[in-house]
């Protein structure tokens, strides 16, 4: 029984439970509707909740832990024998898996019998083959032992499916048949009703958390494993990173401070475009500019940031980077050699992040309060003096608190610098040159033909983990400060 | 301040500081203020008084052209100080509101220390040559506020720290460092209790020996407190104005009677 | 103290007063130093202004020129016939595409001395136009044997040379002599263009189909990747929009005062502004390498941009709840409403506009997203066809819009840029019509309490 007629099937035990419980409940009140302690639709949703919601959260819970089982299992039948050299027992299981599932496929197009799939004694060679010829992708050549635990594997799923089908129904049927038996005239249906309902809700803000959670522990675990194949000390102190993906990645130097220092270069560049221009552009936005002027630029500069920045990533590409080396390349100035370069994805980054320092500096600017500008301009000063001299520096907090939120998103962005900003890691001081960042390296570690299992991978997670503490930082610090500014004036 | 309305009745023909005529001004299409004609002597104290929505305190921020920063406001007729009309195209408001102060209704110190606060406006006019001046402008006008042996030991500390009284007298004396000939205050006591309060009209009784000085109030007694001369307005129109004394005893109209004896209000 | 120690006589006379005042009418100056400051100030925040601005419009352009050449495509078109006899003839040969190409050339050649154009040319440079066109004739006759003796309209894509050449992409400046195409050749093309069998046409493949290999960039298409972006909405739609308003509503309505709560709070806020790359590696661990679901599926690809758009969601959900006026709840509960009654018949339906609009924003960021589908396996490559069913196009490999870009951006070959540029525009007109859509629904729906 497939996944999905499962999940029809409770459904419609929870809607026959409903039409029964209302039913009941009904006729426990001799038809007599004002007899009833609730409307009737709570009495069937009372049924319905309790047939449907232990159901589901059993073949959740089902569908989470089942993999463990069959893969310890499994695990267990391969010898360290079968593991080959420079493999590891997880790269082995997922070759188990591959052909389990390149099996089920070949049977399902019918391209192989059933009987011949799980045929014990089928000599591996032959079942390649066969796979092959019906278009399975098969990797490698399967061996014995993997041949055998794939067919161990199919019938470990099939059993698995089948005892989860027949458990979740009878839990779905169980508590249909217990809201049911309690359904009467008395019972409090709505209240029980608005009790679940209520506990839905808080499982569903709690998914925040459950993500904040589950972050923590993807990060904290592959970076635990990442230090056990590489020390810390050279990850955090090194100053070169070269990975290598040949031989598992044993002569590679994977030292983060270059990567950091790209990343910081970058931002700078950033924050040097977008903080004066944003400022600037929302201190007339929200002092000089006519509410006319004021409806088309605002939405206009918001366009920027409304725009993904894959498309950002494009135009430092093509269109900046070419630029900037007509400029400053071989036929110009002579400093910069190629397109992608600090300057590029920092100009880029900059242009994005011009809105985003220009929309909450407005909102802070514009929480200043009017009398203040009204002091100012009853002494006799001028607009710009009464912005620079009391409107920037009461707003100041504010104002630094978007700015470090604007720092995080430069650290945090990928595609402008993955695009934009070249892939040598250089620790250097020329903004024309090629280098590159946190996330850059993230998404080339984990897109890369590396195994999960090997450190040149693995350090993707260390790198994330720096990532997500130091923008969780600068987050914490800039709502902290930005929240601390608007109570001032509230 | 029993003899005052005879000073004041003796240069009440001396020639006036701010005189007003045929103003008009618009909020849009709503017109606010309607064909005020008034002549404010000086160095001397007139109120501004009327119910609220009356249009006093808009009347009050036409004569240093504070209604400029209001988007769609309008002004019509001429507001002369010293004979010059104030909305002649050659005045520039920013030397206009430097001589011509302003004190408002809620306190509202920069959020910057208290010497600055007062150093602000000498700053952006240039009146003092080097600190030592400046330091002396603080200290004076600290002082002609009646502020100074409070704060003069913590002028480091920023104004926002004070009482609602200090601020607002803080904010009196940020005015008069400016050296303004004419300072308006748009209800300055209106946020403070009766003791602070009763502070702030001591000093403007003291500061009317040396600056021409309009108070919008919304309270008769203060009017009669501190004012020589009282201004009654109603519906954007200047219905009376005269004498102190005999605005409050002897009304020639109607509707000024009607408001200080409380029919409405 | 200079005032206190003043005499009363002083006071008197007046000495104390400020100097006898300047006219107004004359601008000091100080005062015009001022002003110039005040007028570079305002030309300071023009400027950044308008810098923001020229940026945008140079966004625009380059969107735009460099993507519109990816909805054309340049064709060959020739007609002419083939008798029975002519065809039994080719197949005699012994390279038979030839005998086909020589057809061809033949009816080229026909086309131009109708034109009383006279330009050389040779089989070779043919080839170098439009590849080998003898192959495509032989298999449509072999097909459509029928067709044979009556004239049939040959209609055969340009190689990738030309058709850069076409839209601009190569010029005779820029271009180099190569077994590609040589300078020589352009005076074909030119002679073709002039007749009428070289012609430029809406490129149909680039919007329905899917991604070709390295080597092929004309016959790339983003169709299948609009297809993972489309599923992948489907989940993120169906599943943040239901468990987005239930957090909201619970924190909104519900919620008590405490720690719990507070920390739901904090995790929200620090949630939205948690880099994008970082939910792919959540996704990557979690959904991949810890649930096993498969690789590069839109269902994977929509639980992680679910994950990142929740905090956004709710954060416009609360507001729009928030924004319903306290009376609204007071009216229900006053007419004996529990809690929950009060909310979801009077609350929720009065939120419901704002939380729309506010959905299909969070949707419009979560189509752009790139990062984290990168991780969880969504590159452009795997979208090499469309799925074969409703469910297997949740499950199924595929690519998304932004990843299919990007894939396509990353490739060595210059005339994937193109289709890059024109993926772009492909991707913001979805992006413009969803914010249209949320504009259209706030305007709309919006109402002032």
């Amino acid at each position: 029984m497939s996944l999905f007629w499962l999940i029809l099937i409770v459904l419609a035990i929870a809607v026959t439970g409903y039409v029964l419980g209302r039913a009941r409940a009904l006729s426990s009140a001799g038809g007599e509707r004002s007899a009833l302690h609730s409307l009737p639709s709570y009495y069937g949703a009372n049924v319905a909740m309790k047939s449907a919601v232990p159901a589901f959260l059993l073949l959740i819970c089902w569908l989470l832990a089942q993999p463990f089982f069959i893969n310890s299992t499994i695990s267990d039948m391969i010898p360290d024998s079968a593991i080959a050299e420079g493999s590891s027992r997880g790269l082995v299981l997922a070759e188990v898996r591959r052909t389990a599932r390149g099996l089920d496929n070949a049977v399902a197009s019918g391209a192989i019998e059933d009987d011949f799939a799980s045929n014990a004694r089928a000599d591996f060679n032959d079942v390649t083959a066969r796979l092959k010829e019906a278009g399975q992708i098969v990797t490698s050549d399967i061996t014995q032992p993997v041949l055998r635990a794939a067919q161990q594997y199919r019938v470990l799923v099939a059993s698995g499916n089948f005892y989860m089908s027949i458990a979740v129904l009878l839990v779905a049927i169980a508590g249909a048949l217990w809201a049911l038996r309690e359904t009467n005239k008395d019972f409090r249906a709505r209240n029980t009703v608005e009790q679940g309902i209520k506990a839905i809700l808080i499982g569903a803000a709690s998914i925040a958390i459950l993500t904040t959670i589950g972050i923590v522990l993807s990060l904290v675990f592959n970076t635990a494993e990442f230090f056990r194949l590489y020390p810390a000390s050279d990850f955090f102190f090194g100053l070169t990173w070269s990975p290598s993906f040949s031989g598992r990645g044993g002569s590679s130097e994977l030292g983060i401070i270059p990567l950091l220092w790209g990343t910081f270069y970058i931002s700078v560049v950033a924050l040097a475009v977008a903080v004066p221009i944003g400022l600037f552009a929302a201190v007339y936005l929200s002092e000089y500019a006519s509410p006319k002027v004021r409806a088309v630029a605002k939405p206009l500069l918001e366009v920027l940031a409304g725009i993904p920045t894959i498309v950002y990533g494009l135009f430092a590409l093509l269109t900046v980077g070419p630029m900037l080396v007509s400029v400053f390349g071989d036929n110009g100035l002579g400093i910069m050699k190629a397109g992608t370069a600090v300057m590029t994805a920092g100009l880029v980054m900059g242009i994005m992040l011009i809105p985003f320092v220009s929309s909450l500096s407005d909102d802070i600017i514009n929480a200043v309060p009017q009398a203040m500008r009204d002091g100012s301009y009853g002494l006799g000063a001028t607009k710009s003096e009464t912005v620079k001299q009391v409107i920037l520096p009461a707003a100041l907090p504010g104002i630094v608190g978007a700015i470090l939120l604007a720092a995080s998103r430069a650290i945090g962005e990928t595609m402008i610098v993955v695009l934009g900003a070249g892939a040598a890691a250089r620790l250097s001081l020329n903004p024309f040159e090629a280098m590159t960042t946190v996330t850059a390296k993230i998404v080339s570690q984990l897109t890369g033909d590396a195994d999960f299992a090997s450190p040149v991978a693995l350090v993707a997670f260390a790198l994330g983990m720096t990532l997500f503490v130091v923008t969780l930082g600068l987050n914490i610090v800039a709502l902290y400060i930005v929240r601390k500014y608007r109570e001032q004036y509230d | 301040m029993n003899e005052m309305p005879n000073i004041e009745q003796a240069t009440a023909m001396t020639e006036s500081k701010i005189s007003a005529d045929k103003v008009q001004v618009y909020y849009g299409d709503n017109h606010a203020i309607k064909d005020v004609d008034i002549e404010i002597q000086p160095r001397s104290v007139t109120a501004f008084i009327g119910p609220s929505g009356c249009g006093k305190s808009t009347f009050l921020r036409t004569i240093n052209r504070m209604n400029d920063t209001i988007e769609f406001c309008r002004v019509e007729g001429s507001i002369r100080i010293d004979g010059e009309d104030i909305y002649d195209p050659k005045v520039d408001p920013v030397q206009l509101r430097a001589k011509v102060g302003m004190v408002f209704q809620k306190p509202n110190p920069f959020p910057k220390s208290i010497y600055d606060n007062i150093a602000y406006g000498p700053r952006i006019h240039g009146l003092a040559r080097n600190k030592s001046e400046l330091d002396d402008i603080v200290s004076s006008s600290l002082q002609k506020a009646g502020l100074w042996d409070e704060v003069k030991d913590r002028l480091d500390e920023p104004g926002t720290g004070m009482s609602g009284g200090q601020q607002q007298r803080l904010c009196i004396a940020r005015a008069i460092a400016v050296s303004p000939e004419v300072i308006l205050m748009d209800e300055p006591c209106s946020a403070l209790d009766p003791i602070a309060t009763a502070k702030v009209e001591e000093l403007i009784d003291e500061l009317r020996e040396n600056y021409t000085i309009v108070i919008v109030t919304h309270s008769m007694q203060q009017a009669a407190r501190v004012s020589q001369r009282t201004a009654f307005f109603h519906l954007g129109v200047l219905v009376e104005e005269g004498p102190t004394d005999n605005i409050f005893t002897n009304p020639k109209d109607k509707r000024t009677q009607d408001y200080i004896t409380g029919r409405f209000g | 103290m200079t005032d206190s120690t003043l005499t009363p006589e002083a006071n008197d006379t007046s000495a104390k007063a400020p100097a006898p005042s300047r006219s107004l009418y004359a601008l000091d100056d100080l005062t015009k130093k001022r002003n110039a400051a005040e007028k570079r100030f305002q030309a300071y925040g023009i400027a950044a202004i308008l810098i923001g601005l020229l940026f945008l419009v140079v966004l625009a352009y380059s969107i735009i020129s460099k993507g519109i050449p990816a909805f054309t495509r340049t064709v060959v078109q020739v007609e002419f016939t083939i008798t029975q006899e002519q065809f039994d003839a080719a197949e005699k040969e012994l390279f038979k595409t030839k005998a086909y190409e020589r057809f061809f050339i033949g009816a080229l050649q026909g086309q131009f001395e109708e034109s009383g154009l006279n330009v050389p040319f040779d089989a070779k440079a043919i080839e170098r136009i439009v590849g080998k066109t003898g192959g495509t004739i032989r298999e449509y006759f072999r097909a459509n044997p029928d067709k044979l003796g009556e004239p049939v309209a040959f209609e055969l894509a340009a190689s990738s040379r030309v058709d850069g050449y076409m839209n601009g992409r190569v010029t005779r400046e820029t271009m180099t002599d190569s077994r590609f195409l040589q300078a020589s050749d352009l005076d074909i093309v030119d002679a073709l263009v002039e007749t009428e069998v070289i012609k430029t046409v809406f490129n149909w493949n680039f919007i329905t189909g899917a991604d070709s290999g390295v080597d092929n960039p004309g016959g790339a298409g983003i169709g299948a990747s609009v297809i993972g972006s489309f599923f992948m909405m489907l989940v993120v739609l169906f599943l943040s929009l239901p468990i987005g308003v239930a957090a909201s509503i619970y924190l909104e309505e519900f919620a008590p005062q405490n720690r719990f709560t507070d920390l739901i709070e904090v995790n929200i806020s620090n949630l939205a502004a948690v880099p994008s790359i970082v939910f792919g590696i959540l996704g990557l661990a979690v959904f991949i390498q810890f649930m096993h679901l498969p690789q590069s599926a839109p269902l994977v690809g929509g639980l992680v941009l679910t994950l990142m758009t929740l905090p956004t969601i709710i954060i416009s959900t609360r507001a729009s709840l928030k924004a319903v006026p306290p009376s609204i709840r007071d009216a229900a509960l006053g007419v004996g409403a529990s809690k929950m009654q009060a909310t979801f018949h009077h609350v929720l339906p009065l939120a419901m506009p704002g939380i729309l609009t506010g959905t299909i924003i969070g949707l419009a960021q979560a189509l752009g997203e790139t990062a984290p589908l990168l991780l969880i396996g969504m590159v452009g490559f795997v979208a090499r066809g469309y799925p074969d069913g409703f469910i297997a196009g949740f499950t199924e490999p595929n690519s998304a819009m932004p990843a299919q870009i990007y894939t396509w951006a990353a490739r060595a070959d210059f005339a994937f840029y193109e289709k890059a540029w024109g993926g772009i525009i492909v991707l913001l007109v979805f992006l413009l019509s969803m914010n249209i859509l949320a504009i259209i629904l706030r305007r709309r729906f919006e109402r002032r309490w």
